[in-house]
């Protein structure tokens, strides 16, 4: 076996989005010597996609606005499931990790006075979100990489990690036992250039990689979103929480084919948008949970007036929870009211009746997706409403943490943003995703670093990296093999037909026997060619990726016969109180197979309890 | 000393020519499903580098990304293509389709000659990696290099700062930048007189200025402009403007004026006169 370069440090970040960057940057400041580790270019990461805007309860716009509000839509937004000390912690740090963005050079859209402006969102009581146009994600992942190059950390870029090394990891090692308690030391990877093979030495590692969206045909995530973390960590000995809830964004373009998926900022419903069918009809008014009937307006009139900051108007329907929206969209598709392409309308330019400068408003609040739709469809959202339907969008099951820390069940071992389980719970807010990447990434690599303080790093034997390296390899060894894109369209088809927005026991039962199958042809996949930038080699290497979230996801889903948030079963349209309080946690077991047990959530602290009655 | 900015006047063919100034409309997607279409691939490594033509079943509203990833797919798994948000948001999938440099995400098949084979390409401007991969990475080292932004202290009694939209608005055009690099890729003094060590390029004109423009930044960077980035050398032909896919106005609104501010500082007669009477700092 050729030299493999090792690389040294305390901390090493895997993923270099919203909160591998942020983890880095604290990780940092706190003296530690950081690696920052990403797939794609730096500044390309998945971050650079969110639209819509960060929430963070500052009441620049309405005051009435607290963490104490924002905790409490977040819980109720997440079907109680979160893991309240996140929900905390994040409602109460959000806003100065918006202005800390604001210092290191960030420029969010201003209220008349001068202050960061804040614009409504689904689930949100008040206008929380700050935000720039529809370009969010762009501005803070932009700022992040402008002011993290310049202290002292070291990236990684186009570099793939393939395993986590472990303490006593090699094999038949004792640190491979599940429930061990063996520490991280270390990563194995590649860079994907040259596709030499690179070791990590680490005291900490912070997961920062994202999510799992392209297990699914039609998603508005990048193809870097095949669950690495998630399985690096189960495979590393971690429990994986909550998989069974995924988010299907309510709008995405649904046509030209080839832009299936592609995300439609829900800033547009956030600027007075409204959802119609093929006969005219606003359907979202039909419809309203239980959970929010005090807070929907009663008609349209009341809707506009919220969207234009009328604090006594109540929101338009548009804005419930992302999982009910998806939901009534496909009702409506189902039912045969759909647009044309299979979708439903969604219509911003009819807010000229109620403005002057209507078009000029749109292309200024909504520039980018003014661009898209022009530029990807021919279709001016100025005058014309746009097609859009329901696509995969976020995880909220991942990485299960200690909510203070972030640090996973394997010590020394953190993930933070969408690969880590928690604040969501069962659904999650638009806009607490970039919050979540500057809280915890934050926190994660702050405690990463005074994790690294006090541990060593034992220097990780070369059997268990001779056993990785063979593992990269294996493709290699099956030229003729079969087609890793196949295998992967393949998943792609079954969990969009079996694992969508609506479920049942026969459908989750055929993906489980599905991906089994798949599985054994993934163990078949071949490459052929030289290691440099190998595209099809890097498709057979993310395939088991996408296989064990995939089987943790369906496995869950299985088991849990009921529906909240973003999971919906047909079976059991309902909520049920035998599912209220746990939390189902995906563990890989001794015999190698995959264990789902259910875990108890813990009760609730009695002020936080109170917070959420007062704001019922 | 002569002034910098009439100096290399270069004459070079212009990689940007026959693109339209204005932001494209490509109108309603043309009915194309079916239609054969030969797609020419640069393809392999080094020397071996050249065309490979492929062939692939096209639809309605395909974009060249969209040809490219079913190329791969169908018959050549090995193929390299840097890309990731497939929206026109990351900036990661630029390339030269026929000769132009586009983003492959956000150029549909249907505003292209498919009687013709399509011609793509990797960026021209940097080193080659593989097929449509080349290394960025010296664009990376460059910006790493300007000083960056130094904020003035909080001056608001809540500890942060206030500034006005239309203060704010100055600057988002240059912060719309998605990094795809098409402008250092179509550059004359990159692309053809390979000034990399000397030249910033484009891109970290519009960097320079988002950060000299941003209503907090106290740092000043014009000599560093001058003397390391070399802004000078840039001879104002606006092909960089004419390939952002951010329709960013790159020459007119980031170049110029700080081109006019260096010329100001440096080579303005007046202020020269003025500087010999000032005490020394």
């Amino acid at each position: 076996m050729a030299e493999i370069q090792t690389h040294e440090h305390d901390v090493i970040v895997i993923g270099a989005g919203g909160a591998g960057l942020r983890a880095a940057i604290e990780a940092a400041a706190s003296g530690a010597s950081v690696g920052l580790i990403c797939k794609s270019l730096l500044g390309k990461a998945h971050t650079v996609m969110a639209e819509g805007g960060m929430a963070a309860a500052m009441g620049n716009v309405d005051d009435r606005d607290s963490w104490k509000v924002h905790f409490a839509d977040t819980m109720r937004g997440g079907g109680y499931l979160n893991n309240w000390v996140m929900a905390e912690l994040h409602a109460k740090e959000a806003p100065d990790r918006v202005r800390e963005l604001e210092a290191w050079g960030a420029l969010f859209d201003r209220t008349k006075d001068g202050r960061i402006l804040q614009r409504n969102f689904g689930g949100h009581k008040y206008p929380r979100l700050a935000h720039v146009g529809d370009r969010t994600g762009l501005e803070m992942i932009r700022t992040l990489q402008d002011h993290g190059i310049h202290q002292g950390i070291e990236v990684y870029m186009e570099h793939t990690v393939t395993s986590l090394l472990l303490e006593g990891g090699s094999p038949g090692g004792p640190g491979l036992r599940p429930g061990s308690g063996a520490r991280v030391i270390g990563a194995f990877g590649y860079d994907r250039e040259r596709g030499r093979f690179r070791v990590f030495k680490a005291k900490a590692i912070v997961l920062a990689t994202g999510g799992i969206g392209r297990a699914y045909k039609i998603s508005s995530n990048s193809w870097e979103y095949t669950g690495d973390g998630h399985a690096l960590a189960y495979e590393a000995g971690a429990d994986l929480m909550d998989m069974e809830f995924v988010q299907f964004h309510p709008t995405g373009m649904v046509w030209p084919p080839s832009v299936r998926g592609i995300l439609v900022t829900e800033g547009v419903r956030g600027e007075g948008g409204r959802l119609v069918n093929n006969q005219g009809k606003r359907f979202m008014f039909d419809d309203i949970p239980d959970l929010y009937k005090n807070q929907v307006a009663k008609d349209e009139d009341e809707a506009w007036r919220y969207v234009t900051h009328d604090k006594n108007a109540n929101r338009p329907p548009e804005l419930l929870t992302r999982d009910h929206v998806a939901r009534c969209i496909n009702r409506e598709v189902k039912a045969g009211r759909g647009s044309p392409h299979g979708g439903v309308y969604l219509d911003i330019a009819w807010i000229k009746e109620k403005m002057p400068n209507a078009r000029e408003h749109i292309k200024k609040k909504l520039p980018s997706m003014y661009h898209q739709f022009k530029e990807l469809a021919g279709v001016d959202i100025t005058t014309e409403a746009m097609e859009v339907g329901p696509t995969t969008h976020y995880v909220m099951g991942g990485v299960r943490v200690v909510g203070v820390t972030q640090m996973s069940t394997v010590p020394g071992l953190f993930a933070a943003g969408e690969v880590a389980a928690g604040l969501h719970g069962a659904n999650r807010l638009g806009g607490n995703s970039l919050s979540d990447l500057l809280v915890f990434g934050k926190r994660a690599g702050e405690h990463a670093a005074q994790w690294a303080k006090s541990h060593s790093a034992p220097a990780p034997d070369t059997a268990q990296i001779d056993a990785a390296s063979r593992q990269a390899l294996s493709p290699f060894d099956r030229p003729t093999g079969e087609n890793p894109y196949g295998v992967q369209h393949a998943l792609q088809d079954l969990m969009q037909e079996r694992a969508g927005i609506v479920r049942n026991h026969a459908d989750m039962s055929a993906a489980v026997t599905g991906i089994a199958a798949l599985k054994g042809r993934a163990a078949r996949v071949g490459i052929d060619g030289n290691r440099e930038y190998n595209s099809g080699w890097h498709t057979c290497l993310d395939l088991p990726n996408l296989l064990t979230v995939s089987e943790a996801l369906a496995l869950s889903a299985l088991d849990r016969r009921e529906s909240r948030g973003g999971h919906f079963r047909e079976d059991f349209p309902d909520k049920s109180n035998e599912f209220e309080s746990h939390n189902t946690v995906i563990s890989k077991g001794r015999d190698g197979s995959m264990q789902l047990r259910r875990e108890k959530i813990a009760p609730m602290r009695e002020d936080l309890k109170k917070v959420i009655e007062e704001n019922k | 000393m002569a002034n910098p900015t009439l100096d290399n006047a270069y004459t070079v063919p212009d990689a940007a020519d026959g693109l339209p100034d204005q932001p494209l409309d490509p109108g309603k997607p043309r009915h194309i499903e079916g239609t054969p279409v030969v797609f020419s691939l640069w393809s392999g490594q080094g020397d071996a580098a050249g065309y490979k033509d492929y062939r692939t079943h096209i639809t309605d509203g395909m974009v060249v990304l969209d040809a490219v990833h079913q190329i791969q797919a169908e018959s050549a798994p090995t193929l390299a293509c840097r890309w990731n948000c497939k929206a026109g948001k990351c900036g990661s999938c630029s390339a030269e389709i026929n000769g132009k440099p586009r983003l492959m995400c956000m150029t549909r098949l249907d505003t292209l000659d498919l009687t013709q084979p399509v011609t793509i390409e990797p960026m021209r401007a940097f080193p080659h990696i593989k097929d449509l991969v080349t290394d960025v990475s010296w664009n990376y080292r460059v910006k790493k290099r300007i000083k960056p932004f130094k904020p003035r202290k909080p001056d608001a009694p809540d500890g942060t700062w206030r500034m006005q939209q239309a203060d704010v608005d100055r600057v988002q055009e240059f912060r719309k930048c998605i990094e795809c690099f098409l402008c250092q890729d179509v550059c004359h003094v990159l692309r053809d007189h390979h000034k990399h060590e000397e030249f910033a390029g484009p891109r970290h004109f519009v960097y320079a200025a988002a950060l000299e423009m941003h209503p907090l930044d106290t740092e000043d960077r014009l000599s560093q402009l001058k003397d390391e980035a070399r802004i000078g050398y840039c001879n104002i032909t606006k092909c960089c403007t004419k390939v952002c896919p951010e329709h960013i106005t790159i020459t007119d609104n980031a170049i110029i004026p700080l081109k006019e501010r260096v010329v100001d500082e440096f080579y303005d007669p007046l202020t020269r006169l003025f500087r010999m009477f000032k005490p020394k700092k």
